[in-house]
């Protein structure tokens, strides 16, 4: 049962299309796993029918062959059926996760950075990173970063702080203001998705993200 | 103007999706398509680009018509869906994760009801955010033509979003039911 949610910022911005494409994906993968947020984010869809709707057509109006030219184009335009698409079917990664891992878990390219924890960065464009972890049960979550938003969504086990517990489809969101030091629970490993605005910078990573393993 | 009702749109992508109607779609162009036009250049596209760009998103309302799930969104609520990615490649050339859809096969037909009341919760939004304080409208209006970052969009946005919610969290249910 998942307990903590997308905020209605990230779905409105999710909603209009202007979130960079590594908030995106966590969460388009949060939306697989939660039909409260799915029902929320097509709310949000409906408000931007509403605008839509409410356009005055364009000042500068579609041009006088413009329907001629659509009814020609779609003379040659196969319908698409409603039929399954290809999936991948991983039993951790949602298939908006599995797309950019090419495959399930197993295709997932962990590298080692200390302590047992192993990451690996997903290809994003632009401002923001994603990347998923994998932390043996037990064991701090790396810090990663505390500069601006930050998302921790959790795909395997579990992760506690002093407040809250994280579990699968669980996802938190953080801010600079938060100092938090949550730590993976005993039992199966955890595996998560992290995103975070800033930008990646091969030099610092691993130093910021191998200082963190003091609670345990 | 005011907005025709919103059964009629979903009438006329099920003549698309059934028939292959082009008269259909023509009633359907001359409503959606200056609209499309305007949100794509609000949204930043010159006139040329918004004109293919129109004609693009039209063409896949015509091919996509059979997925079209009237128990879920409004016909402007789909079409805007289609309209904003194309946006987004149009603009930023960037990847949009998009979460997988409940496959719903060509046996399931959505329930008339439940049809029924999304169209008229949605059109019952449509006249909410038309009926907002100037300053609450034009920031929503704002966020979905792309002016706005995640940074900038309000806390409390003031949209009353409870009951469309609920509807589409029902037909999501009887979905999942109907697959299980
Ligand atoms: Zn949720």
């Amino acid at each position: 049962m998942i307990i903590h949610h997308l905020s209605d910022k990230l779905l409105m911005a999710y909603s209009a299309g202007t979130l960079p494409e590594a908030f995106s994906l966590a969460v388009a993968a949060h939306v697989e796993l939660c039909d409260e947020c799915r029902a929320r984010l097509a709310s949000f869809d409906a408000v931007g029918g509403a605008v839509l709707n409410a356009t005055e057509p364009a000042s500068v109006p579609l041009s006088g062959g413009a329907l001629t030219a659509t009814l020609a184009r779609i003379k040659s335009t196969a319908p698409v059926a409603r039929s399954r698409p290809a999936r991948i079917s991983d039993a951790v990664l949602p298939e908006a996760l599995a797309k950019y891992v090419g495959g399930g878990t197993e295709a997932i390219k962990w590298r080692s950075i200390g302590n047992g924890v192993r990451q690996a960065i997903l290809p994003t464009s632009g401002t923001a990173t994603a990347r998923l972890l994998y932390i043996p049960a037990g064991m701090a979550v790396p810090d990663h970063g505390h500069q601006g938003l930050e998302l921790t969504m959790v795909l395997q086990g579990a992760f506690a702080d002093d407040d809250d517990r994280f579990a699968r489809g669980d996802i938190e969101i953080a801010d600079d203001a938060v100092e938090h030091q949550p730590v993976a629970e005993a039992g199966a490993d955890c595996i998560c998705l992290a995103v975070t605005e800033a930008p990646l910078k091969f030099r610092d990573l691993l130093p910021r993200l191998a200082q963190p393993f003091l609670r345990i | 103007m005011k907005p025709k009702d919103g059964t009629r749109w979903v009438f006329l992508l099920q003549k698309i999706a059934e028939k292959r109607d082009t008269e259909a779609f023509a009633e359907l162009f001359g409503h959606f398509a200056p609209r499309v036009k305007a949100f794509l250049m609000k949204s930043g596209a010159d006139h040329a680009l918004a004109e293919e760009c129109t004609q693009d998103v039209m063409v896949t309302v015509w091919s996509k018509a059979a997925q079209f799930d009237p128990s879920r969104a409004s016909a402007a609520t789909w079409i805007f869906t289609i309209a904003r990615n194309r946006r987004i490649d149009m603009l930023r050339r960037d990847r949009r994760p998009e979460p997988e859809d409940l496959f719903w096969g060509p046996e399931e037909e959505p329930d008339q009801l439940d049809v029924l009341a999304l169209q008229q919760e949605s059109d019952q939004l449509g006249a909410a955010i038309a009926g907002l304080p100037d300053k609450q409208r034009i920031m929503i209006e704002r966020a979905y033509f792309g002016e706005l970052s995640h940074s900038e969009i309000a806390e409390e946005t003031g949209l009353p979003l409870g009951t469309i919610k609920s509807r589409i969290r029902l037909a999501l249910d009887r979905l999942r039911h109907n697959l299980s």
